[in-house]
């Protein structure tokens, strides 16, 4: 049987998923591991004075107690900024201060509690608006001689900016010359958190003749082992990663943190095996967050309703650290205007330090944050332009031959179809133009609409590998980089493989555990990206196959290597079909009946570097930040109770060019889950911090998600515009399911509730004070 | 300052049907027995606050939270873990079909939720359904495969029951 990219398939993991007997690093046995666990700061900002380890290290059962004072060691993916283990001061609540190894959990956490820390504390910053103040308090007075991992990042001395992106587009003066209305509006999104069902965690040992096991819930593993090889300067090839499966990411497990304190604890007890846990409330403080943003929006149209001039400023909030926020920040600016044509356009954006938990990436890398801004404020000027706000977006779409924000020419391939999206859109929620139903005298229903669109921002040497061997009953295994963390992405690379061989996937296995020493590298496990640098490695180990079966086949057919057909695990020669030979009988050599042997073992590759992305030109911002976007439209329909402010949300669409179906129910799901998150986020999630800058919802008591009962109908349909340089014209859809949602839930939600919202997450007491402001005004 | 008390006792657990001694603090919590003693790693650790449920088992055939029970409380109850489904729950059979979990982290407490659900109110309907799996979180789906999911089992567990046939798996 010969599976087809656009059959349903089950995941390849799925039976260990619903048995128990998937593994993740923490189920891996723990008998001879120590215990570690961190003490984090109680202060968002302080210096640290003294720190007294005596008491801690005097428990029985406790083998080491590490403070920041015996390295000095800078991490970061961009900019090495910051310590794994706070040195001299603390710039976050929740940040490391110390770690305790023990021989259990109990016993470390006794031992933490008597670590004794003076502390010093100071002035919190907790905006980036105030960070970005005249006479603001300087998180990193060192900005200027921090070592800069990647080229295109811009600090600005004695700032707390530690990145800048710029676009200079067209002529803004003459845009908003030529505009009849011009809307202006500010937004506050705050931090949030990935909230992985699984807490994050790592694993360290070292062998006598100091080889390093690091064993971790990453997106990363072979980051994990460079970053590590550079901060503590060991040779990258005596690192091993492990990285079992992953109990989900959202981007939030992409960052190298958790493994330093593993390496260093472990270092610290002589290389004895160390597990470092860390309970969902340090999860949520001292591992990093989603960013926050501070944004203003001026977009001007013509009356009728065309878009003549747009300028943007976004403060990204990053946190204490930078980490990966400069790209993120990057990325913004790259795709600041959503998938419209806006020939004169400024952006100015800033990656901005605060005393909040550090930002990592999170599905969506920014993308959501700014279109929720852009998208509201569309939404405003199609009202005062007196335009269907869908009609509106539909003249506006980006087409084949406008430049995107970076001067990037759009194209069918890179960009996908925009405005067919949205006419599918309309067709399936009967859109009507924006209206307001009366269900009672006190209900009322209501849709608000969004676009999306999102290209990776990867860096231009990239690299993905596919290894592909045999088993002796014909079946293949395919090895690749790629971690199992809920994407699904094993199981498409495997989808892709059986339609390139005209295969039945049942004969594909698959690797669902990475090991650095054993799969072939592949970048990261983020930015949606697996299906095209992993897919493209998969097609060319595929060709590597089919290119050494057709050699093979010809001595055993005595024909051309052209006239060899492989199919349903058969290899014949297209002359006399019915004379095949199975795969089983040929991939380890062909023995003829007289005894001879033909060929070798056929073990196949596929590798792919990333190539022809450049950096943002530093003023213009033209560049070529990422391979291509994928484009999409969504809507959230709400019922909205005008005497409580509260509201039910009732179904929520997507239409997505993804390119070229793939395992269409797995496709669908994928950005069902992206809608639900992005629902969840808008709805209800935030990192509220008190005066003092810590926390108030630390745990899942407080900071509450979408539970069964309270989601929407969801509903998915597709649009297919093949990407040409992607495996069958796939696009990248992991992430893109949340981009839109809380855009669209806003605009249903202002157009029901009269209140111009501007903020997330949009609760009802957010809408009953804005509503109580407007009518006591 | 609290007091820690350390000491171990031998204690028997009756676990998938089979009776197993473990070593206990008085202060141990079922889960990490279950996980660290007995190898039971199915059920996991998501916030060991009683608010995600991914350490959910069944204690008598209904469903708590492992991380808010003690060890020691578990003695003389029949426990089951997901592990103790065997693959042959029609439960189980429902996700992988609807594709109820991504990541799959939390998966092993919304089958146990369910489970016991279908075994003990095969008649539920849609409001009920929703109070028992409010209890757990997950992050990756957007609950619809897993509404699909039970909703085929709790159709078929009902249909079943009124022809008297339904079995259940202890």
């Amino acid at each position: 049987m010969i599976t087809k990219l656009t059959q349903n398939i089950p995941r390849k993991e799925s039976w260990d998923k619903v048995t128990g007997k998937a593994v993740y690093t923490d189920d891996l046995p723990i008998t001879n591991h120590y215990c570690a666990r961190i003490l984090p700061s109680p202060h968002a900002s302080a210096r640290i004075k003294s720190i007294n380890i005596q008491k801690a290290a005097e428990i029985p059962g406790v083998k080491a107690v590490i403070t920041g004072q015996e390295y000095s060691v800078l991490c970061g993916p961009t900019l090495l900024d910051r310590p794994p283990l706070a040195k001299d001061c603390v710039r976050y609540a929740g940040e490391p201060v110390a770690i305790v190894v023990a021989l259990d959990e109990a016993t470390a956490l006794q031992a933490v509690r008597l670590i004794e820390v003076d502390y010093e504390v100071m002035p919190a910053l907790l905006s980036p608006l105030d960070s970005i103040k005249k006479d603001a308090p300087l998180l990193h007075p060192q900005i200027s001689s921090y070592t800069h991992v990647v080229e295109d990042i811009y600090p600005i001395e004695k700032s707390n900016i530690s990145a800048q992106y710029h676009i200079r587009k067209g002529n803004i003066e003459e845009g908003f010359a030529n505009s009849d209305i011009i809307v202006e509006e500010t937004f506050h999104l705050p931090p949030s958190d990935h909230l992985a069902m699984e807490v994050r965690t790592a694993r360290a040992e070292i062998s006598a003749d100091g080889k390093v096991l690091i064993t971790t819930a990453s997106q990363s593993p072979f980051t994990v082992a460079k970053d590590i090889a550079k901060a503590f300067q060991i040779s990258p090839g005596d690192i091993e990663v492990h990285v079992p499966f992953v109990g989900g990411a959202f981007g939030g497990k992409a960052n190298v943190s958790l493994e330093f304190l593993a390496y260093m604890a472990s270092k610290k007890v002589n290389g004895h095996p160390v597990r470092v846990i860390i309970p969902r409330e340090e999860d949520m403080t001292s591992a990093p967050s989603k960013l926050g943003m501070d944004a203003t929006i001026k977009i001007g149209a013509a009356k009728d309703g065309k878009i003549q001039g747009a300028k943007f400023e976004f403060h990204v909030d990053c946190g204490a650290y930078s980490d990966i926020a400069p790209y993120m920040t990057k990325a913004i600016t790259a795709d600041c205007t959503g998938p419209y044509n806006i020939e004169n356009l400024v952006c100015d954006s800033y990656c901005v330090y605060t005393n909040h938990t550090y930002a990592t990436s999170y599905r969506g890398f920014g993308h959501l944050s700014y279109t929720y801004c852009v998208e509201r404020t569309l939404d405003q000027l199609a009202k005062k332009c007196n335009l269907d706000p869908l009609k509106f977006r539909l003249l506006n779409a980006i087409k084949p031959g406008d430049l995107a924000p970076n001067q990037v020419i759009s194209t069918y391939s890179n960009t996908g179809n925009t405005a067919l999206c949205l006419e599918k859109l309309k067709g399936i929620i009967h859109w009507n133009g924006p209206q307001i139903t009366n269900i009672d005298e006190n209900i009322v229903r209501a849709t608000g609409i969004s676009c999306l669109w999102k290209a990776a921002t990867p860096p231009s040497n990239a690299v993905s590998g596919a290894l592909i061997t045999f088993n002796s009953d014909g079946s293949l295994n395919l090895n690749t980089g790629v971690v199992e963390m809920g994407n699904g992405g094993q199981t498409n690379l495997a989808q892709i493989l059986a339609e390139k061989l005209k295969m039945d996937i049942n004969k594909i296995h698959v690797t669902l555990n990475v090991n650095t020493r054993l799969n072939p590298e592949h970048y990261k496990t983020v930015a949606s990206i697996s299906a095209y640098m992993a897919g493209n490695a998969v097609v060319r180990a595929a060709d590597d196959i089919i290119s050494q079966l057709k050699s093979i086949g010809s001595q055993v057919y005595s024909c051309k290597p052209e006239e060899i057909e492989v199919s349903d695990s058969k290899v014949y020669c297209i002359k006399a079909p019915t004379n095949y030979t199975e795969f089983k009988d040929i991939i380890a050599g062909y023995k003829t009946e007289g005894g001879a042997s033909i060929g070798e073992p056929v073990l196949a590759k596929g590798g792919y570097m990333l190539k022809g992305i450049t950096v943002l030109d530093p003023k213009t911002g033209k560049g070529r930040s990422g391979p291509s976007w994928t484009v999409g439209a969504q809507a959230v329909e709400i019922e909205f109770d005008k005497r409580d402010c509260t509201y039910r949300i009732i179904n929520a669409t997507t239409v997505m060019d993804v390119g070229q179906v793939l395992n269409p129910n797995s496709m669908r799901e994928m950005i069902m889950g992206g809608m639900a998150m992005g629902l969840s986020m808008a709805s209800r999630e935030n990192y509220s911090y008190n005066k003092q800058g810590r926390l108030k919802t630390p745990n899942l008591r407080t900071y509450k998600l979408l539970h069964i009962g309270q989601e929407p109908k969801y509903k998915v349909e597709f649009v297919e515009t093949p990407q040409t340089d992607s495996p069958f014209g796939t696009r990248g859809i992991s992430e893109h399911g949340i981009i839109g949602m809380p855009a669209a839930l806003a605009n249903a939600l202002s157009l029901a509730s009269e209140v111009n919202i501007r903020e997330l997450p949009i609760t009802p007491e957010y809408l009953w004070k804005q509503r109580k402001e407007k009518y006591d005004s | 300052m609290i007091k820690y008390y350390n000491d171990l006792s031998v204690i028997e657990l009756h676990v998938n049907g089979e009776a197993r001694k473990v070593t206990v603090r008085p202060a141990d919590i079922l889960l990490d027995v279950l996980r660290e003693q007995l190898g039971l790693t199915g059920a996991k650790a998501g916030c060991k606050n009683g608010d995600c449920g991914t350490c959910t088992i069944l204690m008598d055939g209904l469903p708590v939270k492992s991380c808010l029970v003690l060890a020691v409380e578990a003695v003389g109850h029949e426990l089951l873990t997901v592990e103790g489904l065997s693959g042959i729950a029609p439960i189980q059979n429902a996700f992988v079909k609807y594709h109820a979990f991504q990541c799959g982290y939390c998966t092993s407490g919304f089958l146990m939720v369910c489970h016991a659900l279908a075994t003990t109110k095969p008649d539920a309907d849609e409001y009920e359904m929703e109070r028992w799996l409010e209890s757990n979180i997950c992050r990756c789906t957007s609950y619809q495969e897993i509404r699909s999911a039970i909703t085929e089992v709790l159709d078929t567990a009902s249909r079943q029951t009124e022809r008297s046939t339904y079995a259940t798996i202890s």
